[in-house]
């Protein structure tokens, strides 16, 4: 199947699947520990969604489990943003405001176009308006909840803010307007972060070093940790299936 | 019909509790009745203190074990060997939340709220199931869990679909209806390992060796040391006694386990032609004591995990409130909220 796909295109469906698989890790992280169960609920329901994501976009590119448990830090092409440890729960939400609008507005247009992801995106776009109303609704809560959720929020935005550029470094493969969704995506999450009494960070969106650097496997230190305990028992029973 | 109705009528409280003794004797006749004529008991109904005492602990510790009970699957969501157990495994712990909600939303019908009830989880008031105070230490124990503990859980809680209080019996018939499927995957995880390499089938076994036991001590003591069994089944809370339920899965299990082509660590276990059941060995009712006690492997860690995620979420769920609070025009409603 893979020999009649173009080259762009697994490239790109690599670039979307880890996106989906590395965060729906980080979430299936807060699996116990989140603040009240209907978040345990609510977590674990996105996770699930980027997983199913990630199986079919992965899928597309080859053989799931080879690809998620098999290749090296290295060869993953997921965004930085998307493998940023969870932090406390302002982290966690800061970091899904900034990668479900993104993710919202590029499956919008590959949805609406005729390329290989449009069914995905057909589907999953649906999804992700769930998981983009949910990191915004709680940024309100806590940007415009106590002294203490706002600051929380407000340092976490800060925090974050240095890995948004990446998402819309232009990826080979993926029909989009990359420089209206930029747009877009400031405009969207300038208007939530001042509803909720935030300040929209100042600071670079990319530099040097994250300038698009997750999508050549350039990754920051905290995955390659992400990923041993992912891959260790899968790679201690070579070749066996589960 | 009539008559059911007309009882309907007796029973439901206009204002709280009735205010004279030959009132109260009425009500416990009516309540009587009811449950003699296996009616549903429901939340406005009048019902003996001691009954929705009993209630409120029960479905309490049963919130409780679930959500307690994420914790030793939740340790290997990071963990598990493919894509699709991961996904299978994260609507499980997903599910197992959500039966914490329902059950929370039938203890609250009888008059105690959410909060209360995790208060006396998290002060040891209110136990949880004493299985999940046994670690998870392979991915085999995934399978296991799914296998022995959701197959003794639901052969617990299916009479209870059957139960005589309606929220607690409602509850059930959804939360049996996603435990079976659980149950289900379990034993097929079991399966794939066993017919899997060598050293996955010895996974397998060492993961049925180490909860077997534990998974027949989840039917509670003895009947004869039982100390709540009696009322609860003249109350139609309960339907079988304890040793009944533990029979009926041993032999459930004795078939499944063969056709998992795997043993059970039991030299006692053999087919009783006369009885027509398993007769099995002894449970170590030492250990089964000393975990209930607080004593078990992991009782500490299970407490301490649960205790931290609510202390370290309470920001969280301030920040919740006050929002709420500015923007239902209500200001001042709970904490202090931002000027």
């Amino acid at each position: 199947m893979t020999a009649t796909v173009p080259a762009t295109t697994t490239a790109a469906a690599l670039a979307l699947g880890d996106d989906a698989l590395v965060l729906s890790h980080r979430l299936g992280e807060w699996a116990g520990h989140a603040p009240a169960l209907e978040e345990e609920v609510a977590l674990a329901n996105i996770a699930l969604d980027l997983l199913g994501q990630a199986r079919v976009l992965l899928s597309m590119a080859g053989d799931e489990d080879q690809l998620a448990y098999l290749r090296e830090e290295r060869d993953f092409r997921n965004l930085q943003l998307a493998e940023q440890p969870n932090g406390d729960f302002a982290h966690t939400i800061a970091r899904q405001l900034y990668f479900s609008t993104y993710q919202h507005l590029l499956y919008a247009e590959l949805a609406a176009g005729d390329g290989p992801f449009a069914p995905l995106a057909a589907k999953a776009v649906k999804e992700v308006a769930y998981h983009r109303d949910h990191a915004e609704q709680w940024t309100l809560r806590l940007g415009d909840g106590t002294d203490e959720s706002h600051e929380r929020m407000q340092r976490a935005c800060d925090a974050l803010w240095r890995f948004t550029g990446e998402m819309f470094q232009p990826v080979d493969g993926l029909d989009a307007d990359w420089p209206g969704m930029a747009d877009r995506w400031l405009e969207s999450v300038t208007g939530v972060l001042g509803r909720s009494t935030l300040t929209v960070p100042e600071g670079p969106r990319t530099g040097a070093w994250s300038a698009g650097a997750g999508r050549q496997g350039l990754h920051t230190e905290s995955f390659g940790r992400m990923l041993a305990e992912m891959q260790h028992l899968h790679r201690s029973h070579p070749g066996a299936t589960w | 019909m009539a008559t059911a109705a007309a009882q309907r009528t007796a029973r439901t409280e206009p204002d709280g509790a009735p205010d004279t003794a030959g009132g109260t004797a009425e009500y416990q006749r009516a309540f009587d009745a009811a449950v003699a004529a296996d009616e549903r008991i429901e939340p406005r109904d009048w019902m003996p203190d001691a009954y929705r005492a009993t209630l409120v602990r029960q479905i309490a510790q049963h919130a409780h074990s679930e959500i307690i009970g994420m914790q030793p699957e939740a340790n290997w969501i990071t963990r598990a060997p493919s894509l699709r157990r991961k996904a299978i495994l994260m609507a499980k712990v997903q599910d197992e939340a959500g039966h914490g909600l329902y059950l929370y939303s039938a203890a609250e019908t009888l008059g105690t709220g959410r909060e209360e009830l995790l208060d006396k989880l998290h002060s040891g008031r209110q136990k949880y199931s004493s299985i999940f105070n046994y670690p998870t230490l392979t991915w085999a124990d995934v399978g296991a869990i799914g296998w022995l503990v959701d197959g003794a859980a639901i052969t617990n809680q299916v009479p209870l679909c059957r139960c005589s209080y309606g929220p607690y019996a409602r509850a059930m018939v959804r939360i049996c209806k996603e435990e079976s499927f659980h149950q289900r995957q379990g034993y097929e995880l079991l399966l794939a390992l066993s017919n899997g390499t060598p050293e996955q089938h010895a996974m397998a076994q060492d993961a049925v060796d180490r909860w077997w036991w534990p998974s027949l001590m989840m039917f509670g003591p003895p009947d004869d040391e039982s100390q709540h069994s009696a009322q609860s089944m003249e109350w139609k809370i309960k339907r079988h006694s304890n040793d009944e339920l533990r029979q009926r899965f041993v032999d459930i299990c004795v078939p499944q386990a063969e056709s998992l082509g795997l043993t059970l660590p039991d030299p006692d276990l053999k087919w009783n032609e006369e009885r027509g059941q398993h007769d099995f060995g002894t449970i170590d009712w030492t250990e089964f004591w000393e975990v209930l006690k607080g004593n078990g492997p992991c009782n500490e860690q299970r407490i301490t995990q649960r205790r931290r995620a609510h202390d370290e979420g309470a920001w969280v769920r301030e920040a919740a409130a006050a929002h709420a609070a500015k923007h239902a025009g209500t200001a001042g409603g709970t904490g202090a909220t931002r000027a």
